[in-house]
């Protein structure tokens, strides 16, 4: 799962990446807010930090007038919910005169196999929503990969956002800066929304979007996220598993996404609900197949079990080994439906049979019976 | 004929030392792939299945001058090095199974391949076979037929399902190419398309796609525009996903717009494909269309 940054985490790597921010400090209680609101002196905006997107509409940006407002404010954010997510946190920022929003934002187009630049004269808006609505008002620029982000392109977007002369050095310096942060931090979508030109005529960022690619973790510890919350999506994704929760009885177990999604697909057309499933991946060995069968046998939705492996990389007879195991150390109250085909097949199978599983070849036949089995 | 891979393929296994890696060298081999040699840096001097094991790719090359094509089999976080150092040696086809490569580092080496007139597959795909000449990656060879139906699919296990069904019906394969499941992949669903369009052995093609993306849509267009001219069916994984939920593949869940089922079927079907709604109801189609 993509890795997605708060606020506070985006505006520290602005600050890193040499854009400019407005100051501001992280606060986890209300009287942190407080000091904060009376270090900056005057009106602040208080923000709860959440990933949800629609957080202002949703009542998580406000504006305070004293320290006291400030801190009145962070109380009832904090523990609070928005939209689903708590608040655990909030930033405390200087209130910001704007005369002009603008939008740059860097992402991976997959079409096209490239980054692609996007810039707009008009922020604070939901960029898709506006590249739709007026799309001549959206700037996109293809950046190769192997040369990167080139000057006449920068010169390009800033004429593009109509800054004047004077502010377009700024602008340059945080461009420069928002491509180095979104290859070197491997972001699918590095964004400043909005960059807010002030009157003043200074050019800052007051908001930040970024998503970090989590196959480039490795490179950005830092980032790697604790696991905390419950439930089977979380706890499949804890285990090394990527898996989606319905709300039938089936359980299914599949190797590749496409795979899995066609079970999916071929039990609901039988008749059947799926509970969940969950993807195992590629080469999966006895004991990983072992936790995610154990993993849905002991759910309490799932009444049966129907795994379905086309062995490539994954190996038939480690998949059945996995399974009889989970099998037999929860006890053998729920049906195991299994349709086993391809690599070390008839060893998989062998397996299956002397430890009184059933198996299937067919896919639909399995399906359908699976499908039966349920509720 | 058929595309990408057949008898004169000469084939590198970098990575060829690892688990996956030996495991797949002796399936090839047993399946008829010329394996020539693999890499894996430090191991040079072993053997795999009594293929020879070089340090680097040009130690290699220097020595197995009609290798051709490179399996990448290295963990994610070497395998851009590794597709580099195929390349730089002259490799033209380069097959990457790993999965979990950053995506940035896909989209330079694609276009780095790009520059040099080179194809990439995947990362995170099956590979390529043209049965009962070559396989070059982890699908189990033996359910696969000879025949004149080419493969093109996002998925890797959905395709053995599917040509495995088609098999059966007596259903043959010129080439099966898995694409890959991430979201940038080298080869997409058009240019493997045109090459199928282009092979004389290849009379029908199958399409694999899944939700998530917009490749199906722009594969749709294509074939719209272009009057392809031999007949596609199509099989969209994911149809009855709530759409709230995010599924499996980062292909299926990084979506910029497109990629709802109804979006991509719609297209599919205005372009005259006909879109199964189950695995065997490909072979069922193709058998009617093909007489």
């Amino acid at each position: 799962m993509a890795v997605k940054l708060y606020e506070f985490e985006g505006r520290e790597l602005f600050r890193r990446y040499g854009i400019p921010v407005t100051e501001y400090g992280v606060a986890g209680s209300a009287e942190e807010a407080r000091r904060l609101s009376e270090e900056f002196g005057g009106r602040v905006v208080v923000k709860a930090q959440v990933l949800v997107a629609g957080r202002g509409k949703a009542g998580g940006v406000k504006v305070a007038e004293t320290p006291a407002r400030a801190a009145e404010i962070a109380a009832e954010m904090l523990g609070s919910s928005i939209k689903g997510e708590r608040v655990k946190t909030v930033i405390v920022t200087p209130y910001t005169e704007i005369a002009r929003e603008l939008y740059l934002g860097f992402i991976v187009d997959r079409a096209r196999r490239k980054s692609v630049l996007i810039a707009s004269g008009e922020g604070g808006v939901d960029i898709e929503v506006l590249a739709k609505t007026s799309p001549s008002n959206v700037l996109k620029l293809e950046v190769d990969p192997l040369t990167g982000l080139r000057d006449y392109q920068i010169r390009r977007a800033v004429r593009f956002m109509h800054l004047s002369d004077k502010l377009a050095e700024d602008a340059v310096k945080i461009l420069k800066g928002l491509y180095r942060l979104f290859t070197e931090m491997d972001c699918e979508l590095a964004e400043i929304n909005p960059l807010a030109l002030t009157p003043e005529q200074n050019l800052v960022a007051l908001d930040s979007k970024i998503i970090i690619d989590d196959n480039a973790l490795f490179r950005h510890k830092e980032f790697t996220r604790p696991l905390s919350e419950s439930g089977l999506e979380e706890e499949a994704r804890r285990l090394g598993f990527t898996a989606v929760e319905l709300d039938g009885d089936i359980g299914i177990i599949g190797n590749g996404a496409g795979l899995t999604m066609a079970t999916m697909d071929m039990v609901k057309l039988k008749g059947g609900r799926p509970a969940n499933f969950l993807d195992v991946g590629g080469g999966a060995a006895e004991d990983v197949v072992d936790k995610a069968a154990r993993l849905l046998l002991t759910h309490p939705r799932v009444k049966v079990l129907f795994v379905n492996i086309l062995g490539g990389i994954t190996r038939c007879d480690e998949v059945a080994k996995g399974l009889v195991s989970a099998y037999k150390s929860v006890g053998q109250k729920k049906r195991v439906v299994v349709r086993l085909m391809g690599t070390n097949e008839e060893e998989g199978k062998r397996i299956l049979r002397e430890n009184g599983l059933l198996h299937y070849d067919s896919m639909e036949e399995a399906a359908e019976v699976a499908a039966s089995l349920g509720g | 004929m058929a595309i990408l891979v057949d008898a004169n393929t000469r084939v590198l296994v970098q990575g060829i030392t690892g688990r996956q890696g030996a495991f797949h060298t002796r399936a090839m081999l047993r399946y008829g792939t010329k394996v020539e040699a693999g890499v894996t840096p430090g191991k040079g001097g072993q053997s795999v299945e009594g293929v020879p094991v070089y340090d680097s790719v040009e130690e290699a090359v220097a020595i197995h001058r009609g290798i051709n094509t490179s399996l990448i089999m290295v963990p994610a976080p070497y395998a851009a090095d590794a597709v580099y150092e195929a390349l730089d040696n002259g490799i033209k086809l380069v097959v990457i199974i790993t999965e979990h490569v950053p995506i940035h580092d896909t989209v330079k080496f694609i276009r780095y391949a790009g520059l040099q007139d080179a194809h990439i597959i995947g990362p995170n795909c099956p590979g390529v076979i043209t049965p009962g000449e070559s396989k070059v990656g982890i699908m189990p060879g033996h359910i696969f037929k000879k025949g004149n139906v080419g493969i093109v699919s996002r998925s890797g296990t959905l395709t053995y399902e599917i040509a495995y069904t088609m098999t059966l019906k007596g259903l043959g394969q010129s080439t099966c190419v898995g694409i890959g499941g991430d979201p940038v992949v080298g080869l997409s669903f058009i240019e493997v398309l045109e090459m199928f369009r282009k092979d004389p052995e290849t009379e029908a093609v199958v399409l694999i796609g899944e939700i998530g993306g917009d490749m199906e849509e722009r594969a749709a267009a294509y074939i719209k525009e272009s009057g392809y001219p031999k007949p596609v069916v199509a099989y969209i994984a994911g149809r009855t996903a709530p759409p709230e939920k995010r599924m499996g593949h980062a292909g299926a869940i990084i979506s910029m717009g497109a990629g709802d089922p109804e979006s991509k079927v719609r297209a599919l079907n205005e372009a005259g494909v006909y879109v199964a709604s189950t695995p065997s109801e490909i072979a069922e189609k193709l058998s009617k269309l093909m007489g």
